[in-house]
């Protein structure tokens, strides 16, 4: 019985550490893009199958880390298709990932991809930087550089 | 005096910046593109020369590795069981650095197309210099290219269909509709689309 309330225990507490991640279309993903509850909005395309993707994800989160304070919105949206979402939450789970994050899943991408960025190849990682009150914005279509993040919300904010 | 100067001098900066930022590598659609020789799986080169006698070519740049191509690797090779007696067969390209994605080498690009059973070449781009030519970014990445005597022109530049999960559930297949239309001497009516994929595994340079 001890062994059942302690596996019980277990189970439940694992379960309220783990994220949870919503799976969404894009009218979700464009509310976002209208959202204007932080001063900043940093938003980055991946997947799980994206090394690139995996490399940058620290420098990402090492700047939620510190955003909340100063403004500053992050959110991953996860690529990944939707019935792979338990490996992304797998993912999420391991990596210790604090960051919101959602998966879109919308296949119809050139139904939705200019809506995000009109230079957007289609290409990832992709990062979308937003100064939600001037309107100026960033779009980077490769792998971030370690400090990149930070000169780009610099040269947004101005 | 000295202002105006400033101020000629900062519009042509400006200039210059708005120049450069329009400026996009690769093709468009009609232009003309360059031929290459690239190795094929099989050891042997292939050009676009070799086609002379077709009406076009579907030129695919793909990998082994990419969870997209990987989808899309049995709708690749539909297309050219459905086009290549048409002629329009599919010619696929792996642009990727070994290096970076030692999935995509040489002897792993021989294993891949030997066990999918591709009827058609798969070639490496080992200097990623024609995957740079024609502005491909991501796998699989289509140009559909229309032949006019000994040249090629591009009449289609995009993804495949507007669904990689499911094959049963695309309704817009943008490469076959474009073949189809070019079969009948009409113009392309969807001659554009972007598709999410996988980045191409440039060399570190």
């Amino acid at each position: 019985m001890i062994k059942i309330t302690a596996l019980f225990f277990l189970v439940t507490t694992s379960a309220f550490a783990q994220q949870e991640i919503d799976v969404v279309k894009f009218n979700t993903i464009q509310k976002l893009l209208d959202d204007k509850s932080a001063s900043i909005q940093i938003i980055n395309f991946w997947a799980t199958w994206c090394a690139p993707c995996v490399k940058e994800l620290p420098l990402i989160e090492a700047i939620n880390e510190q955003a909340s304070q100063e403004g500053v919105k992050v959110t991953l949206i996860s690529l990944d298709f939707a019935d792979k979402i338990d490996k992304v939450k797998n993912f999420v789970k391991l990596k210790k990932i604090k960051s919101t994050v959602v998966l879109l899943d919308d296949i119809d991408y050139n139904s939705w991809i200019d809506k995000v960025d009109k230079d957007w190849s289609g290409a990832i990682p992709a990062t979308l930087l937003l100064n939600t009150k001037t309107g100026k914005r960033k779009f980077i279509e490769k792998e971030l550089v370690d400090g990149e993040l930070e000169s780009l919300i610099k040269e947004i904010k101005e | 005096m000295k202002n105006l100067v400033v101020k000629i001098i900062l519009l042509l900066i400006a200039c210059v910046l708005v120049n450069g930022k329009s400026f996009k590598s690769g093709y468009d659609i009609g232009d003309i593109v360059a031929d290459f020789k690239l190795k094929n799986v099989d050891g042997k080169n292939v050009s676009l020369a070799d086609f002379e006698t077709g009406k076009g070519v579907i030129l695919i740049f793909d990998c082994n590795t990419c969870p997209y191509s990987k989808a899309y690797n049995d709708r690749i090779i539909s297309l050219d069981k459905k086009y290549s007696s048409q002629g329009f067969p599919v010619i696929a390209i792996n642009a990727n650095d070994p290096e970076v994605s030692p999935g995509d080498s040489f002897t792993e690009m021989v294993e891949h197309a030997k066990k999918n059973k591709y009827s058609f070449p798969y070639l490496i781009d080992e200097t990623q210099s024609v995957a740079k030519a024609f502005g491909a970014t991501n796998t699989p990445h289509v140009f559909v290219l229309v032949r006019n005597e000994q040249t090629f022109k591009v009449a289609y530049i995009g993804a495949i269909d507007n669904n990689v999960r499911d094959a049963s559930s695309a309704d817009k297949k943008y490469v076959e509709n474009a073949v189809d239309e070019l079969l009948q001497k009409k113009p392309v009516t969807t001659s554009k689309t972007k598709a999410i994929g996988c980045s191409i595994k440039w060399k570190n340079s």
